[in-house]
């Protein structure tokens, strides 16, 4: 489904803060693989979320996705394969457009865009009842603005848009981590229910290491721009924290901590 | 004082108003939805006035003169959107870049710095002999076009390419997210915007008579002006709202500078104020516009502060 082949990407070439973001790279996705990234600050976990999704070109390399190189399409034109959540829950949605016209603008995702009108009647329908499936009370406010949600329903809402029109890749990319741990838990329930219900291919990057390991098929841990450890399957349901601080000791010779992992127990 | 001329004053300022009112629903798209402040208004106003000039005195049907100028201030716009975003030229160097050759091309066009159309058919003088009293063809006129282009503007905004525009101007992130190019609604956006303000430019060369080299000089701040008085008197609940209101603004603009005219013209004041000072009066007017929300939310900051202690 996804093929990330020896991909090379430097920041600031060149200069005194340059930055070896990702180094040959290499990471194969199944049909229906639910990922999960861990790994300390500036492994590489955003950066090859952003490789695959386009936002910069690649120094080398190839990503594929379903059997399409899309190494040289632009963000915009690989949409049509990907839907994302952000960390910042501002940068999913459009603040000042309305519930449905966001997710009208959602389920377009793709598609070329004509002078046709923007909603029908029969989308209106859709959207109310998928909104009531995330029990926030939306359902009630298809013209409000989105910028007038909390953080949490608007993080919903952008999880709901990026997988109102199937899509054959989901990137998250801590997209729990500006909520309060409670709102985090619904929003990572309610994802991996989408995620499942759907058999959606998705690549999860937290930096909670027991949401690492409860939820998806396979984890990989990240660190200096590529995946030092890969566990899949019945292994991975049996791993606990401390084994993956020992086995991020082992195989990068230091301590996996930095606060936020520390304190998100 | 008059209370006639007074009322005329209110006609006069009308009339102006609805015709400038189409410049500013060009630079509201700009501006406001698109979120890109677009100095090649202030040349394209003069394009358009100046190709609409020039065909009427070659003959051309009036309506026609207007959609040519038209076209010609939305190439203005691609010239601007192109240099953006192919060029990565920041957005207000890029205005000023078209504006500045602008007018050059302009006085190309017309072969001197005021073009005069006396006794040329135009559309007011089309109205007129359709029996319509002079005085009222140009508002007439004005309202005409004023509302055609709110409904015009206001369904392209419901439309799947002008959700798309009016997303890019609010979180371009997202709008590449969901598989839209931001660029092409740019440039889009640009061309719209700066094919309105010509319209304008169109319709006042053949309102005044003439169109002058320097006629578009201050139009971004004229537009600015109508947008936020429209913003402070009319709602925002909806895009009709907000049309309707920066054509509101746009003729309150026109208003409040024909009163304070006849004011220095009939009392007894040191300094009389001319028609010279205006662009003065009007940038006090945007900058008031843009300090007293700032000093509102600053204001109902500091009660709901205290209120918490």
């Amino acid at each position: 489904m996804l093929d990330i082949k020896h991909v090379y990407k430097t920041f600031n070439k060149g200069t005194p803060v340059q930055k070896e973001a990702l180094i040959d790279l290499n990471l194969h996705l199944e049909e229906g693989d639910f990922v999960t990234i861990i790994g300390g600050n500036g492994a590489g976990k955003s950066t090859m979320l952003n490789a695959v999704a386009g936002v910069f070109e690649l120094d080398k390399g190839h990503v594929s996705i379903d059997g399409h190189d899309v190494t040289k399409d632009p963000e915009y034109k690989r949409a049509k394969y990907i839907g994302r959540v952000f960390q910042d829950p501002l940068r999913g949605t459009a603040g000042d457009m309305w519930i449905e016209e966001n997710l009208a603008f959602a389920l377009r995702r793709g598609k070329n865009r004509s002078f046709r009108w923007g909603i029908s009647n029969k989308e209106r329908e859709q959207f109310v009842e998928l909104l009531k499936t995330l029990d926030l009370g939306l359902e009630d406010r298809l013209d409000s603005k989105v910028g007038l949600l909390s953080g949490g329903q608007r993080q919903a809402l952008t999880l709901l848009m990026a997988t109102i029109k199937k899509p054959q890749l989901l990137l998250l990319d801590e997209h729990t981590a500006a909520l309060d741990p409670k709102t985090a838990k619904t929003v990572l329930d309610m994802t991996n229910k989408v995620v499942t219900e759907n058999n959606l291919t998705t690549l999860m990057v937290t930096h909670n290491m027991n949401d690492a390991i409860k939820y998806g098929n396979r984890l990989i841990m990240m660190d200096h721009g590529h995946i030092i450890f890969d566990i899949s399957g019945e292994e991975k349901k049996n791993l606990k924290v401390s084994d993956l601080l020992a086995k991020f000791e082992e195989v990068s010779g230091k301590e996996l901590s930095n606060d936020r992992m520390l304190f998100a127990k | 004082m008059n209370i006639i001329s007074w009322l005329w004053d209110i006609q006069g300022g009308a009339t102006l108003g609805v015709i400038w009112a189409i410049m500013a629903l060009g630079l509201y798209l700009t501006y406001r939805v698109l979120n890109y402040a677009d100095l090649t208004v202030d040349g394209s106003l003069t394009l358009g006035g100046a190709i609409s000039a020039v065909c009427v005195a070659a003959g051309v049907q009036p309506i026609l003169a207007i959609l040519i100028a038209t076209v010609g201030g939305m190439m203005a716009g691609s010239v601007t959107g192109f240099l953006h975003t192919k060029f990565k030229i920041p957005d207000l160097l890029a205005g000023i870049l078209t504006q500045f050759a602008l007018y050059s091309i302009n006085l190309r066009i017309m072969g001197k710095a005021n073009f005069g159309l006396l006794n040329e058919v135009t559309l007011f003088s089309q109205i007129k002999d359709l029996g319509i009293p002079s005085k009222w063809a140009g508002l007439l006129i004005g309202v005409v076009f004023a509302v055609v282009l709110i409904i015009g503007v206001y369904c392209f905004f419901g439309t799947e390419i002008g959700c798309a525009l009016r997303a890019t101007g609010n979180n371009p992130h997202m709008v590449k997210a969901m598989g839209a190019n931001t660029k092409v609604y740019i440039v889009l956006g640009l061309v719209v915007g700066n094919g309105l303000v010509a319209m304008s430019g169109a319709l006042l060369a053949q309102y005044q008579g003439y169109a002058d080299i320097n006629m578009g000089v201050g139009t971004i701040v004229i537009g600015l002006a109508a947008i936020m008085i429209g913003e402070v008197l009319f709602s925002k609940k909806t895009y009709f709202h907000r049309l309707a209101g920066v054509v509101i603004g746009s003729v309150v603009y026109r208003i409040i500078i024909a009163f304070v005219l006849r004011i220095s013209l009939t009392a007894d004041t040191v300094i009389k104020i001319t028609a010279d000072d205006m662009k003065l009066i009007t940038a006090i007017i945007v900058v008031i516009a843009l300090v007293v929300p700032g000093l509102k939310d600053a204001a109902l900051a500091k009660t709901s502060a205290k209120e918490g202690e």
